[in-house]
């Protein structure tokens, strides 16, 4: 039924590297914004709360090929902000689809985190408050700890969300698993089995991040 | 237990997808069958597949109609068949989805800038070609390069993945800088900003964008044949009685001029000369 497939031609796992590169380069990036996203819309100050607030609202509606698009038609294209790769577009379509994706995912994972916080009793903080921490010593070492070990499942959705959504980076010349997929389904008409192989592909990716995630997430849930 | 768990569900969705794959494949004999009937003529409607997003070849317009060379050549051919246009029913078909279109028998036939290739042909059986198109450049006027040679330091831009794309880094300008987008308007953003130097494809796709209102007098065609490109109309797999039917249209729409006409109203504004128009089964 594969018998289209001929490695040499098409670099099937090279192409997948591209995703799971995509998808690390991403996620982290997501996880550090997100963070501190949810650090502005737990904050005291009230313009880091609307900015906070504002920004998720934002980017969580906007349909995710408008904002990858955006990045190479409107950052690069037009603005000409080539992400310090000059002359090489391969990188800089790499440099822009991780910039997008964090922009849109970190939106994901704070309000996950966001939920987190709030499964920590509000006990706890006053507490800390009362010891004379100030609020980043209260988020960092008391609230947070505890709210990332409650929402490691929701992360890993997240996470899964993400793997699959690099798919939308074939726009803008990103040459991960679906700009292959394009490629092959063009030379070989042959829609059917060439998607399927695609779609194995993806479960193999996410497959064992949703088993070892929920794995973890049992492990590490605080006991309340 | 709870790997058991996942293991049993992974394979039964392995399963499911296999089971999928084969009904498309006996699918395949069904749709031969049924289109069979209505390619022949004389019914109350003829489908015909083509693209929706094409300037100059196949173009969905605002208020609903259909304009393009494509579309008049397909107009020309359900006419010979018996079919006066109001009977005609147009059927988006992007690239990826032709073959299955065929074989589903969800459209008659399809001319939607369909290139005869070996591995299609396995799938699909082709009348024609009615159009002999070659690779080319599309550049901002006054910066064309006259060379393939000079391709290699540009920054080209072209669809993600198509036959186009693959040309530039196989074969004549693998050293170039190659932009895939997502479809050929948003390859015209960089080329009007000057983020890209060319766009590549088809030099009949590229002269349907250069004689759009809003391009003419931008953006000229280079005017390299860098591949051939044999336009073919697509038909269930081995229908050689509709074949010969749309084959004998096309032949008789090259010969009433409609052909040369057709050209000139859809490429006319780009200062495309099209080939003159290619015999009936010769593929180059």
């Amino acid at each position: 039924m594969f018998d289209f497939l001929d490695l040499e031609q098409y670099d099937l796992f090279g192409a997948f590297w591209t995703t799971v590169q995509l998808t690390v380069f991403s996620a982290i990036g997501s996880l550090i914004w997100g963070t501190i996203l949810a650090g502005m819309r737990v904050s005291p100050v009230p313009i880091m709360r609307s900015f906070g607030t504002a920004y998720v609202h934002i980017f969580r509606n906007t349909p995710l090929t408008l904002i990858i698009v955006f990045c190479s038609l409107g950052l690069y294209q037009t603005l000409g902000m080539t992400m310090f790769a000059e002359g090489n577009v391969d990188t800089i379509g790499f440099r822009l689809a991780v910039l997008g994706f964090i922009a849109y995912t970190s939106t994901f994972v704070c309000e996950a985190l966001r939920s987190g916080i709030n499964t920590v009793p509000v006990g706890q903080a006053e507490a800390a408050r009362a010891l004379g921490l100030s609020f980043t010593q209260v988020l960092r070492i008391v609230v947070l700890p505890q709210a990332f070990r409650s929402v490691v499942a929701p992360l890993a959705n997240v996470l899964i969300a993400l793997t699959k959504n690099t798919t939308v980076a074939a726009a803008i010349s990103v040459a991960e698993a679906a700009a292959l997929m394009r490629t092959m389904i063009e030379n070989e008409a042959n829609l059917i089995p060439i998607a399927l192989l695609f779609a194995i592909g993806f479960i193999i990716l996410t497959l064992p991040t949703g088993l070892l995630l929920g794995w973890l997430a049992k492990r590490v849930a605080v006991k309340r | 237990m709870r790997l058991r768990k996942a293991s049993a569900l992974a394979a039964s969705v392995l399963a499911l997808s296999l089971a999928a794959t084969a009904c498309g494949s006996s699918d395949d004999e069904g749709g031969d069958g049924g289109s069979d009937g209505a390619g022949s003529g004389g019914g109350d409607s003829i489908t015909i597949g083509i693209k929706f997003d094409q300037p100059g070849l196949g173009l969905q317009t605002p208020d609903g109609d259909y304009a393009g060379f494509d579309v008049d050549v397909a107009t020309y051919i359900a006419g010979e068949l018996g079919y006066e246009p109001d009977q005609i029913e147009w059927v988006e078909s992007p690239s990826a989805e032709r073959e299955n279109l065929l074989s589903r028998g969800d459209v008659d036939f399809i001319a939607a800038t369909y290139s005869i290739t070996p591995e299609r042909e396995e799938q699909v059986s082709f009348a024609g070609p009615y159009l002999l198109a070659h690779q080319d450049l599309l550049m901002r006027v006054g910066e064309t390069v006259s060379s393939p040679d000079e391709i290699n330091e540009l920054t080209l831009c072209s669809v993600a993945g198509s036959t186009s794309a693959q040309n530039v880094q196989n074969d004549f300008a693998p050293d170039a800088q190659l932009l895939e987008m997502g479809t050929y308007s948003e390859c015209l953003t960089g080329l009007e900003n000057g983020t890209v130097d060319a766009l590549t494809t088809d030099d009949s796709i590229l002269a349907g964008y250069a004689s759009q209102e809003a391009n003419q007098g931008k953006f000229e065609l280079a005017g390299l044949e860098l591949s051939n490109e044999n336009y073919g109309v697509g038909i269930p797999k081995d229908d050689t009685e509709l074949q010969q039917q749309i084959n004998d249209a096309l032949t008789s729409m090259v010969e009433s001029g409609a052909w040369d006409q057709a050209v000139e109203d859809n490429f006319g504004p780009a200062g495309y000369e099209a080939e003159a128009a290619p015999a009936i089964g010769e593929i180059v």
